[in-house]
């Protein structure tokens, strides 16, 4: 069976809404990806090999199937093995993809940025983040719990102690107000 | 009475179920405390203060901790699947449970649909709510329509009205949505039969909607700085919950609790460093000010 049917016939086993909290990781090539199944899996995580859809083939015949919702955690996992993707991508669109735009509100004192649905608030002369506000994961609260108050220099990294995709699009504020602090 | 199922930022914090009360800026469920920052707290803290005001007895809560790792999360689905039904049996005035809220959940899709089932199952099964977590995995399961009432912020309105999207995240095109293309979004939410029976969108302005679409409007009074502040929806979704469960229509409630939610935010007067706590103090007296 061709990589294209296999997903196709998933899909209709399972129904259209059944697959999409799940995700792949693309790798440059295979032995990447052995590697990292191997990291993961030594983790304890439940990960898949399978074969990626055509759409999204960047010359490896090999992706790592993941709970999209978990994805901070195994890419950090990977990270720290030195094996990262080159990409994530949900099963059910290989279209989707993450955001890479921001949205940013001057509240003259304050700053707010915003990537997805998570914001971040900074006060621009102290550096201080003052409010976390977004997102419905539950690694959210104890985002702002451990950041606000401190400055940006002092807080952890959302990547640092997040978990899940919020925590994602929080970290992307996050460099973003960084970014914005270095120029 | 009505109940809320959701997780505390602390680690270790145990499974935790019964009557919720609000003291010196924590929440207190049996003998546990937990200070009101933002999140399923902060719409407990909010629903107390209503329940206050509308001479209504205390909320129920089912408390876990979770920082995201999705255990407490787990913990709290297995345990409300074996446990909503008895629902009666624990409640103090034996009046049974009006609405339930399902908040700040880890979304899984296996959980949910075990936890909607036995939602199901109830012999009078209450007005069903979610927010946060567990309105993406309402989504996610293909199963939104079997609730009563959504809270979705407009970010989250792009996410559901994005048939392919598996969370806010990965909205495809409309995630940078701008606020004159919610009628479109609420559309097409209810064409891919991704939204409750009514949807309350929070936002600059708030939109209170069902599948004819936007039936009312609520945008005054407006404190710009509520947007950045975290758990302002929350409280909104605590107030909503509190009227639902003294048995108001749910969009009436909808429709109030932007009120109530707007105008504690005015007395708060708040800035972006403004804490979600100083506005919940306000709650009873915007309760008072507003015809409930």
């Amino acid at each position: 069976m061709s990589f294209s049917g296999f997903f196709k016939q998933k899909r209709s086993e399972t129904g259209d809404n059944q697959n999409i909290d799940r995700g792949i990781l693309v790798f440059e090539n295979t032995s990447e990806v052995i590697r990292a199944e191997s990291v993961l899996k030594s983790e304890g995580w439940k990960i898949k090999v399978v074969g990626p859809p055509p759409e999204i083939r960047t010359g490896c015949d090999l992706v790592i199937e993941i709970p999209l919702i978990e994805e901070l955690n195994i890419l950090r996992t990977l990270e720290k093995a030195g094996v990262s993707p080159l990409e994530t991508v949900p099963v059910s669109s290989p279209l989707l993809q993450p955001v890479d735009l921001f949205q940013n509100k001057d509240f003259g004192k304050y700053l707010m940025i915003r990537a997805a649905n998570m914001k971040l608030t900074i006060d621009k002369e102290t550096l201080n983040i003052v409010n976390v506000s977004g997102g419905g994961c539950p690694d959210v609260p104890y985002l702002a719990q451990e950041m606000v108050g401190k400055t940006m220099a002092e807080a952890p990294a959302p990547r640092e102690i997040g978990h899940t995709l919020c925590g994602y699009a929080l970290q992307l504020a996050y460099e973003e107000i960084l970014r914005r602090c270095s120029l | 009475m009505f109940a809320v199922a959701g997780t505390v930022p602390i680690q270790n914090f145990p499974l935790v179920a019964g009557e919720v009360f609000l003291e010196d800026d924590n929440i207190r469920i049996r003998e546990m405390r937990v200070p009101v920052n933002r999140g399923t707290p902060a719409l407990l803290a909010a629903a107390v203060k209503a329940c206050e005001a509308l001479d209504q007895g205390a909320p129920f809560g089912y408390l876990v901790g979770d920082i995201g790792l999705g255990d407490g999360s787990r913990k709290l689905y297995e345990y409300m699947t074996g446990h909503l039904d008895k629902f009666d049996f624990q409640s103090k005035h034996g009046t049974g449970l009006k609405a339930i809220t399902f908040h700040y959940l880890q979304p899984d899709v296996d959980w949910h649909n075990r936890v909607l089932f036995t939602v199901k199952e109830m012999k009078k099964a209450p007005i069903l709510i979610a927010d946060a977590g567990f309105m993406y995995a309402a989504k996610m399961s293909g199963k939104a329509a079997e609730y009563d009432f959504f809270t979705p912020d407009v970010g989250e309105l792009a996410f559901l009205a994005d048939e392919e999207a598996p969370h806010p995240f990965y909205t495809r095109g409309f995630v940078l949505h701008e606020e004159n293309r919610i009628p479109e979004l609420i559309a097409r939410t209810y064409k891919y039969k991704n939204g409750a029976r009514c949807l309350l969108v929070k936002g600059k302005q708030d939109y209170v909607a069902d599948r004819h679409g936007i039936q009312a409007t609520i945008d005054s009074p407006m404190e710009e700085a509520m947007e950045a502040m975290g758990g302002t929806g929350d409280t909104l979704t605590g107030i909503a919950t509190a009227l639902i469960g003294t048995g108001m229509e749910v969009m009436k409630a909808a429709i109030i609790a932007a009120r109530i939610n707007r105008l504690a935010g005015y007395y708060a007067k708040p800035t972006p460093a403004t804490r979600v706590m100083e506005i919940i103090k306000h709650i009873p007296t915007a309760c008072n000010r507003l015809p409930v």
